[in-house]
């Protein structure tokens, strides 16, 4: 793994400030007030030109929020959100929707350039990055680019914001949308439902093999705002797609929510694999600010020997809520999960996932990596449940925990449910610590403490490491030290 | 090269002293034997000499090559050529051996001001090197002694020596847990390492491997110091009496 020695560099540069997205872009935005009200979401909707079928779908999810309770059952602790203080709706002034590069605010593209996020084609298609990655940039409540449309088209894949696609292949997302997350799903898919204001649209045709990853990146800039994204992925038979996500927000002192649905559906023969480098803004040492991550993500294996495999990295966020899920419908599917959680500081994350197996000789794998470090709090929870008609459905898990010092908490929650006496779960957990032996052992050879740290995080999650794309392998690598640095000493 | 002066140090958890002033000297090109009864502080040394916390010196010094070390850490202590080679030499899972080679002869020549290897360098370096300790390159692949034999692992602690290549080296039981052909080949890798600008100290509780790797001195230590220094026909009255005379002769 060549990226440890460019961790431990990077570990090196950073001082006291971590976060290196920590910036914000003075742009002039266009905003609804604060609040939320019918008259918002028709307002929402009116902005995003869309047809009267979705608005409808909206404020009947708005009412249905209306009527719900916030969840209390996480391992997770912060004070009521006042949902009225959120601003639904940002927008850069005159973006009502993606345009071809060369009309986006040049101010919009250095934002991404700041990032690192590849937007130019031109320099991609000339050689400057190694691989070709199509990427559709959102910022705050609009997507303002997708690269590398044509090209897709080509191949038959549609890959745009999902505003657009409403717009544009209306029957496709009706046909799909909320069928894997129902509006009523839970608070905050509904109150999602209810007010998303973008996000990304896939659909990969029948047989097609995707040509190149895709790639959605979210940031937060505006201040109170919420951002409420919706994707939508959708493999046809015997399709194959690639697909990443990252997201980064701006330092504040105030908590911003970040309350996501991502639907992805698998027809016969498919294959989805969706990863994720989530590193919003965690909050200062002190534990205030940072983004309240409450995400609900879950893949519909639809179709026979379909398969659909979660990869994530969360190091960000102040609190994260996330059980990205897999249901295993279609006989003979296959569900993944792998996922390396890192806490530092006051940050709390309570996720895992779900398999659901509901479908004959259906398979999935759990392998979850949780890292405390400082005085947070990381709890891995999951289920696994085979349904009556679930013969022979196989699930393998294994969590463990790794402990930074001693005042951080690891927790697991696993629930096992099986209704068939022909499934096969499996589960192993371990908790362990950095021992003072091996972290002697690297300082004796020469390996300062962090970067020794650093040494040790990385090969305890290599295997997860592995299920990520290759360039986004070494960014994440990156990012787990930078998250740890100054979680010692 | 290595000037220990009336040192006196203890468990800092608990403040038992180990250490009772102790004094050694070793010379550049020299080759130190340490020898002494089970509990007498050896393996204590060897961890205080390279700088783990646990340990807390209440007086006297260590002098390396004329300056104190006692404020430096363990890493710069190691990049400025001290090296342990473990007893028990400790698992680090999902970090291949290669890598943490790479990792950590890098993180050396950084705090030393040169250029990092670059990987064709570094791989025909540890391919010599291996080679000659008669390591198989799939073992280099294997996590750092995950599942390692203990003469992988001994072998493994060797290889790194050998490319560190360090000034002062301490080898604290090196034979624990090797039968005779493993225990011949890591006390070649140790010869070869021979030389007039490097110093070996060889923390040992039988006389066996000073057999293949001969002392120019052996030190006896007992209750935290040095009792009795002598060539290397100390180490085979020792051998043949046993330690209780020396022992009688210095309480």
């Amino acid at each position: 793994m060549p990226a440890v020695q460019e961790t431990i560099d990077q570990v090196r540069q950073i001082d006291v400030d971590q976060y290196k997205y920590g910036f914000e872009t003075k742009i002039e935005m266009d905003k609804a007030p604060k609040g939320l009200s019918e008259d918002i979401i028709r307002l929402i909707s009116e902005k995003k030109n869309e047809p009267e079928w979705m608005l409808e779908w909206r404020l009947e999810a708005y009412q249905r929020w209306l009527t719900m309770d916030e969840p209390s059952w996480a391992r997770v602790k912060y004070p009521k959100i006042d949902f009225n203080e959120i601003h639904y709706y940002a927008a850069p002034k005159g973006t009502t929707g993606p345009k071809s590069l060369d009309e986006v605010d040049p101010e919009l593209l250095k934002v991404y350039e700041k990032l690192g996020i590849p937007l130019k084609e031109q320099e991609i298609l000339a050689g400057v990055e190694k691989t070709k990655i199509a990427v559709d940039a959102v910022f705050d409540s609009v997507s303002v680019v997708t690269t590398f449309k044509e090209e897709l088209k080509k191949a038959g894949v549609i890959f745009m914001s999902i505003s657009e696609a409403m717009r544009e292949h209306p029957d496709l997302v009706r046909k799909y949308l909320g069928t894997v997350v129902p509006q009523s799903d839970n608070f905050y898919a509904t109150l999602n439902s209810a007010v998303f204001t973008d996000g990304s649209f896939v659909y990969v045709p029948k047989g097609v093999r995707c040509p190149m990853e895709l790639s959605t990146y979210f940031r937060i800039n505006e201040k109170n705002t919420g951002q409420f994204e919706r994707t939508l992925i959708i493999a046809d038979e015997g399709a194959y797609v690639s697909y990443l996500e990252g997201c980064t927000a701006p330092q504040r002192d105030e908590n911003q929510l970040h309350a996501a649905v991502v639907e992805l559906i698998a027809l016969d023969d498919a294959e989805i694999k969706y990863s994720t480098v989530q590193n919003w803004y965690p909050g200062d040492k002190h534990g205030k600010g940072g983004i309240y991550n409450f995400v609900t993500k879950r893949g519909d294996c639809r179709g026979k020997n379909s398969k659909i495999s979660w990869t994530q990295v969360e190091t960000g966020s102040a609190i994260t809520w996330k059980y990205p899920s897999c249901i295993l419908r279609g006989d003979c599917s296959r569900g993944e999960f792998y996922s390396i959680a890192v806490s530092n500081g006051h940050q709390q994350v309570d996720s895992g996932t779900k398999m659901i197996h509901l479908g004959k000789n259906t398979s999935s794998r759990i392998i979850s990596k949780g890292i405390a470090a400082g005085v947070s709090d990381n709890t891995y929870r999951g289920q696994v449940s085979a349904h009556r008609k679930a013969e022979n459905a196989r699930n393998f898990t294994q969590c463990d925990s790794l402990l930074i010092g001693d005042k951080c908490g690891a927790h697991t929650v696993p629930y096992i449910e099986a209704k068939n006496s022909t499934a096969q779960f499996e589960h192993e957990a371990t908790t362990s610590k950095i021992s003072e032996d091996q972290l002697f052992y690297c300082l004796q050879r020469g390996i300062p403490e962090e970067a020794a740290i650093a040494l040790i995080v990385n090969g305890f999650v290599k295997e997860v490491i592995q299920e990520l794309p290759m360039e986004f392998a070494v960014e994440a690598q990156k990012l787990i030290g930078i998250s740890l640095e100054g979680s010692v000493g | 090269m290595l000037e220990i002066k009336n040192l006196h140090a203890r468990i800092a958890e608990d403040g038992t002293e180990i250490i009772r002033g102790l004094d050694l000297t070793v010379k550049a090109g020299e080759v130190a034997a340490i020898m002494g009864p089970n509990g007498s502080g050896k393996s204590t040394l060897s961890y205080i000499l390279s700088g783990r916390e646990d340990y807390e010196v209440t007086e006297g010094d260590i002098l390396y090559n004329g300056e104190s070390i006692l404020e430096l850490d363990a890493s710069e202590r190691a990049a400025k050529g001290i090296f342990l080679a473990f007893q028990y030499p400790v698992e680090i899972p999902g970090v291949a051996t290669r890598q943490f080679l790479k990792v950590a002869m890098n993180e050396q020549r950084k705090y030393r001001g040169e250029d990092e290897l670059t990987t064709p360098e570094f791989m025909r370096r540890v391919k010599e090197a291996a080679a000659e300790l008669k390591i198989a390159p799939e073992m280099l692949r294997r996590p750092l002694n995950v599942g390692f034999s203990g003469g992988e692992k001994k072998r493994a602690e060797i290889l790194q020596m050998a490319l560190l290549q360090p000034k002062l080296c301490v080898l604290d039981e090196t034979d624990s847990g090797l039968d005779i052909d493993a225990l011949k080949i890591v006390a070649d890798g140790v010869n070869a390492l021979r030389s007039p600008d490097r110093a070996v100290v060889v923390i040992t509780h039988y006389q066996r491997l000073l057999d293949y790797i001969v002392p120019d001195t052996v030190h006896v230590l007992y209750k935290g110091q040095v009792v009795k220094s002598g060539d290397k026909t100390l180490a085979h009255e020792l051998e043949a009496k046993g330690y209780a005379d020396i022992i009688e002769a210095a309480a």
